[in-house]
């Protein structure tokens, strides 16, 4: 089947077999491989994009699902040492990632995040962030980069 | 102004942030087919008939092997001391030995038809009787390997003294399950392989020893080791399970051969929950004996590990418990025993920590126990029986030879920052009031051996013409960050800015050996060597500086600020990098290549405090605090250590609260996806509270120690120890980990006499 979905700005028309997951589309298709599959049961969360400016796990969306739809990967959030995002700043600055695996997933989820409660508090980015698993940070910088940019544009789409 | 113990930003992170890492499965290899292995659906059966003809026709398939194409010879344990008639075949020939083996490779030209045909294949299985845990392993009545004639895969048995106890009035028994966990890397295994027309293979490997990868490649495929090539891009976690060459690797580069075309290979989550290996799984019997005021006399650890299926690392872990058994504390006799056997679950591997978190929970849990039985402050026993820090170097009861420690510092700081007393106070107040929420406070004093078995490491430093720097490597980074660590190193030495020293890491062409990031080891040794090469660049440059300006290399000067070199008090006359290296390149560069081997390994050490709250109605423990002191010698970076130790605390914490790999009595693994599985998220999480202590080691001339894995082995008895302590004056005596709600309650209900088990 045909799809027509705008992802980063760009429209992207492929023809996708029916039970293409939007992460498979991203990666095999686009060739955005940011965005990374960590499990197969929708609990980690490092495939996590947003569509519609809500955020998704996009192992659990299908291709044909976001037809028609807005998506942003970490590709098109900030795409230079010099031009990142307020929330990836904030990663950096707090060093909020080692291994990097899951935070691509981990970035989105978080301008998800604060996008839609700018006055998050602790207890809420963790319970926010129940969904998108990390094996490295042990989650304190997580938490610290998050509230630090949740003033500061944290949450700008 | 020294960049050494800075909290310098990695130089890693703008890739990571902006368009991600280059993991294995993120590399396209042109006209690659994918393969996806048919697993075992049984723990422990022979194997009647594998059809695999309608895969064969599916749409898309290359090919399909089973064990009767692979002409890989079956491959015994890799260390001699273990039983050597417990062979591993690459895809399973007539036994399956655990649920996730391997038994049918499917190839096809994309994944999803790879999958699709992989269903298709038909396995007939005669069930056997699978042997789950390690004491019906140990009966020998069921054998995995018959020719082995026993299930015993390897033992260190040091023997049993009678008397042992004898002279103590006090001895404490008890029996510990330091339970299976899984590593969970974020990243599961991925590989691809593509041989040249010469014959020469290139493979790309979710590994963090990508040197060692290369020498499995070469022996299982007997091709010379020049042929291969071993490429680990960003790798997405480790945590010692990604330490060996799984069979699963080895046979993508056997059937790329084979087929004359790239193949790609990425696990699922699901089979990674039974492929890659699981960590922990010992079985503790033990003994601690003592006087009535708290002197600790003798101490006792039997252990049957769980080597899985076939043994691999997790087979030896009980020498590495062996060589950590009496903790921080100076006890007269200890004796140690064990076993390891093997059970159709899945392998055992090495997982942070690997053998020394089973020691020290081992050793904090049974003390808190032996506090209790001498009605002592757990803080006060082990204040009246922590080695001295005076006594260093100190060797152990079992020959260990510590290199230096304060732990009663350690445990000062950890106690005054948690504010003990009056945490002890709290507690009082909310027994006497029945509350409902019980405070429990858990204490951990550890010592760890990092770089355990020194070998050696590769570092090279080369300045280039153009005044940049590049750095290789023998360490595998997957996280820790040591391209803005070595590079901090070397920009330290040659007063060049760590943006222009580039780091090259997993490339077994460009780095020409290596041992790889495992252990706690690669700072003390991949970074000591980097450091040693920086220096002798250095001194070939002053050289080089001091013919051109003919002049005394005594006299010559490196003004780091300048980045030139020059003769001392003519500040004007002088030899930038960027000229020497261009002056250099005729004679072969301004380049320097150290292997280095340390002359032992270190000992971190530290103390925990946690404070938990246990729901004494539902069972329920909540975090609220976790105060570490870790102390891992100079720091080189704040911010990377602090993030060691962060990880490895949420790990510890797991294990102790939420994480357990569990079998039902058929070996059906009832855990193996990430929703059954308890990984710990942020929820379950408080911020971590870190006290910063420094004794530099003697050892190295960092002063360095590893940090990987102490908070791991710190946090989970200081967690266990927790919720335990909250619930001592009702009776409960231990709660086996981990202290899941239902095993709170059951132990409150079954203390209290509510309830029945």
């Amino acid at each position: 089947m045909k799809v027509s979905i705008e992802v980063n700005g760009k429209t992207e028309e492929h023809d996708v077999e029916a039970r293409t997951l939007l992460v498979f589309f991203l990666r095999e298709t686009l060739g955005l491989t940011g965005t990374n599959i960590g499990c197969d049961t929708t609990n980690c969360g490092a495939c996590t994009v947003i569509m519609n400016g809500e955020s998704v796990k996009s192992c659990t969306v299908l291709a044909a699902q976001a037809d028609g739809q807005r998506v942003l990967t970490i590709e098109g959030l900030g795409q230079s040492q010099d031009d990142m995002h307020p929330m990836q700043e904030a990663f950096r600055q707090n060093h909020a990632l080692q291994c990097g695996y899951c935070t691509p997933g981990m970035v989105m989820a978080a301008v998800s995040l604060v996008h839609d409660n700018p006055n998050i508090t602790e207890a809420e980015v963790r319970e926010g962030l129940e969904g998108n698993l990390c094996r490295c940070t042990g989650y304190h910088n997580i938490v610290k980069a998050v509230l630090a940019a949740a003033g500061s544009g944290g949450g700008n789409l | 102004m020294s960049i050494l113990g800075n909290r310098v930003l990695r130089k890693e992170d703008p890739k990571f942030l902006t368009v991600g890492g280059t993991y294995v499965d993120d590399v396209r290899l042109a006209g690659a087919v994918h393969v996806v292995y048919v697993r075992s659906s049984f723990a422990h059966a022979r194997i009647l008939s594998i059809g695999t003809e309608e895969a064969r026709q599916a749409p898309g398939v290359v090919a399909v092997y089973t064990a009767a194409d692979v002409d890989l010879g079956p491959r015994p344990p890799e260390m001699p001391m273990m039983n050597q008639a417990m062979t591993r075949s690459l895809l399973a020939d007539d036994t399956v030995r655990f649920v996730g083996e391997c038994v049918a490779a499917v190839v096809a030209d994309t994944r999803a038809r790879a999958l699709d045909a992989a269903e298709l294949v038909q396995v007939e299985y005669d069930p056997l009787p699978a042997v789950v845990d390690v004491e019906t392993a140990l009966a020998d009545e069921t054998l995995l390997f018959p020719a082995a004639g026993t299930n015993l895969a390897m033992d260190m048995i040091f023997g049993t003294d009678e008397h042992f106890m004898d002279g103590c009035e006090v001895v404490v028994r008890h029996q510990f399950l330091n339970h299976r966990v899984a590593p969970c890397p974020l990243e599961v295994r991925a590989a691809s392989a593509e041989w040249s027309p010469e014959g020469r293979l290139t493979q790309y490997s979710s590994t963090q020893a990508p040197h060692g990868v290369k020498s499995g490649l070469a022996g299982a495929l007997s091709v010379d080791e020049a042929q291969v090539r071993v490429l680990s891009p960003d790798v997405g976690g480790g945590f010692g399970a990604k330490m060996g060459t799984y069979p699963e690797e080895l046979l993508v580069a056997w059937m790329a051969r084979k087929l004359g075309r790239p193949v790609r290979w990425v696990e699922s989550r699901s089979e990674s929950m039974v492929g890659l290996g699981h960590g922990r799984g010992q079985l503790q019997e033990v003994e601690i004996g003592g006087s009535r005021d708290g002197r600790i006399l003798a101490y006792r650890l039997n252990v049957i590990q769980d080597s899985g299926a076939y043994p691999a690392i997790g087979a030896v872990l009980p020498f590495m418990t062996r060589t950590m058994l009496s903790g921080v504390y100076d006890i007269p006799k200890v004796e140690f025993n064990s076993r390891s056997v093997v059970t159709n679950t899945t392998p055992t591997v090495a997982y942070r920590g690997a053998g020394r978190p089973e020691a020290t929970a081992a050793i904090e849990r049974v003390l808190d126990m032996f506090a209790a039985e001498i009605g002592m402050d757990p803080a006060e026993v082990r204040r009246r029986n922590l080695i001295q820090k005076d006594a260093f170097p100190f060797t152990t009861p079992t020959g260990t030879v510590y290199d230096i420690g304060d732990y009663v510092r350690a445990l000062d700081l950890a106690l005054e920052a948690a504010d003990y007393q009056s945490l002890r106070a709290e507690q009082k107040q909310r027994r006497e009031s029945g509350a409902t929420k019980q405070l429990g406070i858990g204490l951990s004093v550890y010592v760890e051996i990092t770089n355990g078995i020194p070998g050696s490491e590769f570092g090279a430093v080369e300045v280039r013409p153009d005044g940049t720097v590049v750095v290789r490597t023998g360490t595998s980074p997957h996280g820790q960050g040591h391209v803005t660590a070595w590079a901090m190193l070397v920009s330290e030495q040659l007063g060049i800015p760590i943006e222009s020293i580039e780091v090259i890491h997993g490339d077994t062409d460009v780095v020409p050996r290596g041992v790889g990031t495992f252990g706690s080891r690669s700072l003390q040794a991949g970074g000591v060597a980097v450091n040693q090469a920086a220096t002798q660049v250095v001194e070939r440059a002053r050289q080089l500086a001091a013919d051109l300006l003919e002049a005394s290399p005594d006299d010559v000067i490196l003004d780091k600020v300048g980045q030139r070199f020059h003769v001392q008090g003519t500040p004007t006359a002088g030899r930038s990098w960027k000229e020497l290296a261009a002056e250099a390149e005729s004679q072969g560069g301004l380049t320097a290549e150290v292997d280095f081997t340390a002359s032992g390994p270190t000992f971190p050490f530290g103390a925990h405090v946690v404070v938990a709250e246990v729901d004494t109605e539902t069972g329920l423990v909540e975090i609220k605090r976790i105060v570490a002191v870790d102390d891992a010698g100079k720091i080189l970076n704040p911010l990377l250590a602090e993030g060691q130790i962060h990880g490895g605390l949420a790990q510890g914490v797991a294990q102790a609260l939420l994480e357990e790999i569990l079998y039902d009595e058929a070996g059906n693994p009832v855990t193996a996806n990430l929703a059954d599985y308890a990984f710990v998220s942020a929820a379950e999480l408080p911020n971590f509270e870190r006290i910063a202590m420094e004794t530099p080691t003697p050892v190295n001339e960092l002063g360095a120690k590893g940090i990987g894995e102490s908070g791991t082995i710190g946090s989970t008895p200081a967690v266990h120890n927790a919720v335990c302590d909250a619930l001592v004056h009702l009776g409960v005596r231990h709660v086996p980990m981990p202290t899941s709600p239902q095993r709170v309650w059951r132990a409150i209900n079954e203390a209290t006499g509510k309830a029945s088990a």
